[in-house]
């Protein structure tokens, strides 16, 4: 049972019903603790835009509309519950649950707080600490393209069907830049468990990720996530005035509101994984309060996480869309080269300065030679010569492609 | 393995990781539809992965579900869909003549092949770890890493020339610009 303790020192001692009881007790407790931020993300979201854009937002159900949410919810339930003709009813009645795993697993692997101490057994504030880390991030967050991707197909309809297409491209294009982006912070704390993670930026503020590795992999990190998000202003997968509502369109009653919370789940979700990789966690000043200190890394978190809630949402409010093609140029001209090679460089900073500066002079020459060839593709001249032979044969004979075509039509 | 006696979590580790691989893997055949296919391929992916975790490989098991799982059969999905297989599918109709024949005869083989190893061999089978028990709080990933990057360095550097050498040829192969006059290009 070593390899137990070296995921948890809750189980220092063996397994036994109090250890048993306490990590039952901190996996309800953080899904609870979940549910009900999104509850209020949902109510905080609505508030703020409306307040950006001088409305008033929900006001009826509650304080300040604070119940709005559940009114919705409440709604959404009990409407009729539709799956259309065409639809793959199988698929179609897996994929919400498919989006919402993954959320629920992610916020698993954050620490929400510092260590306490309940009964004589050493409790870490977070669900999991798994070897594999942050990895199981990277894991979640490929699996998660498949709940939009199989919703939008399974829904037998054109326009979910051009979302999912549209998802799956744009989730896959922007996973390389988040995993290098990763790496430079795994290469700094030379570890990939998440409570090493933050434990490496526990000393202030200059030893956060932010600072210590330079702004950029921040950048784009939050550039990255956001588009795995399908939040704003990456939201081509849900784009309403070209695609009616997107791979969502064809849902309706539970597993609509399914969708809304996984949406939600996965934004309060990987704020607080912007905070754990570059923010320091649960970092921050403590007071010397007795009995409470430990307290505050769990305030400091969740002041950081509401900070990256409420960006989100500020980026809702004032981003335009982008386009599907811009899209795309961001995530494979600019961010992959740009994370790639400030990986190198924090690789070399990493083994010694010299080795640091040499692989920065080095980025900076492979940059410009992709820089002038980006150039030399913009202005290549299109023409006749510039068209390839068409290269072999097609596999199947042409009298039996005709018999497929033929049938296919009649 | 006799004289070998194994731990009740362990079996039942074991037995779920087999079902997720043998369920998924006979799914993909079985089912018409290429999309049900491709989930079953999934299961058996992550019947792999829980196995490879149970072996204590968590690196490996994370690759796999971010390379295979998250990355790979993403892209058979997308293919998939991008080339709108619909549901009708052509189970009666042979492309390559005599296709049929060659499948049986590849499934006799790989099945007689691997059978055979099984008897003979002890080490298809056999222990957990094939030295020792990698004992390390952060996994296997270092050791991997050292033999990667030492041991198994042409190998590793070989394969990366390979795959770029892939991704140039298909970018080549692809691209292929309708013909169009000048003055209607706009960079």
């Amino acid at each position: 049972m070593t390899w137990l303790a070296s995921a948890d020192p809750l189980f220092a001692h063996g397994v036994s019903f109090a250890v048993l009881l306490i990590v039952v007790v901190k996996v309800i407790a953080a899904f609870s603790l979940l549910m009900t931020s999104v509850i209020f993300m949902i109510w905080f979201e609505r508030k703020a835009i409306s307040d950006m854009q001088s409305r008033i937002g929900p006001q009826r159900w509650g304080p300040f509309g604070l119940l709005q949410t559940l009114a919705d919810g409440l709604k959404l339930i009990l409407k009729e519950d539709l799956v259309p003709s065409e639809a793959d009813r199988v698929v179609f009645k897996l994929a919400p649950f498919l989006v919402l795993l993954p959320a629920v697993i992610t916020f698993g692997l954050v620490p929400i707080g510092g260590t306490l101490t309940i009964a004589g057994h050493f409790v870490q504030l977070q669900v999991a600490n798994p070897p594999m880390g942050i990895l199981l991030l990277l894991a979640m967050s490929g699996i998660s393209v498949y709940g939009v991707m199989l919703a939008g197909w399974s829904s037998g309809s054109k326009y979910p069907l051009l979302s999912s297409v549209r998802a799956s491209a744009q989730m896959i294009s922007y996973e390389a830049a988040l995993g290098m982006t990763i790496v430079t912070v795994v290469l700094v704390t030379g570890s990939l468990s998440v409570h090493d993670i933050v434990n490496s930026q526990g000393g202030g503020i200059w030893h956060w990720n932010l600072v210590r590795l330079g702004v950029v992999p921040f950048v784009v990190f939050v550039i990255a996530i956001t588009a795995e998000l399908n939040r704003p202003p990456f939201d081509v997968v849900e784009a309403e005035s070209e695609l009616v509502g997107g791979f969502h369109t064809e849902y309706s009653s539970f597993r609509f509101a399914i969708f809304f919370l996984a949406e939600y789940m996965n934004t309060i979700t990987m704020s607080a994984i912007i905070v754990t990789l570059f923010l320091g966690g649960p970092a921050g000043w403590i007071p010397n309060v007795a009995h409470l200190r430990w307290l505050f890394p769990i305030a400091w978190f969740m002041l950081k996480t509401i900070g990256f809630a409420f960006c989100y949402i500020w980026f809702r409010a004032s981003l335009p869309r982008f386009r599907y093609d811009q899209l795309m140029d961001l995530g494979w001209k600019r961010l992959i080269p740009l994370s790639l090679g400030w990986m190198l460089i924090v690789a070399g900073f990493v083994i010694g300065k010299g080795w640091g500066f040499i692989m920065a002079a080095l980025v900076l020459l492979s940059y410009s030679v992709l820089a002038r060839s980006f150039e030399l593709g913009q202005s290549r001249e299109v023409g006749p010569d510039s068209v390839l032979p068409v290269v072999g044969e097609r596999p199947l004979r042409p009298e039996s492609l005709r018999q497929v075509t033929d049938e296919e039509d009649g | 393995m006799i004289g070998v006696t194994y731990a009740v979590p362990a079996v039942l580790v074991f037995v779920t990781s087999a079902l997720l691989i043998v369920v998924g893997a006979l799914g993909v055949i079985a089912v018409k539809n290429p999309v049900h296919a491709a989930l079953c391929l999934i299961m058996t992916l992550f019947g792999v992965a829980v196995a490879f975790v149970a072996q204590s490989a968590d690196f490996l098991a994370a690759v796999q579900i971010i390379v295979y799982a998250g990355a790979i059969v993403v892209l058979f999905l997308f293919v998939i869909m991008f080339l709108g297989v619909d549901r009708r599918d052509h189970v009666n109709f042979e492309p390559l003549v005599g296709q049929r024949a060659f499948a049986g005869v590849g499934v006799v083989l790989t099945v007689g092949g691997l059978i055979t190893l099984m008897a003979r061999s002890h080490w298809v089978t056999g222990a957990m770890s094939v030295t020792t028990h990698l004992s390390s709080s952060q996994g296997n990933v270092k050791a991997l890493g050292t033999a990667v990057f030492t041991t198994y360095l042409f190998a590793f550097e070989a394969t990366a020339a390979l795959l770029v050498i892939a991704v140039v040829g298909a970018v080549l192969l692809a691209r292929r610009e309708r013909p169009s006059q000048p003055q209607e290009v706009n960079a």
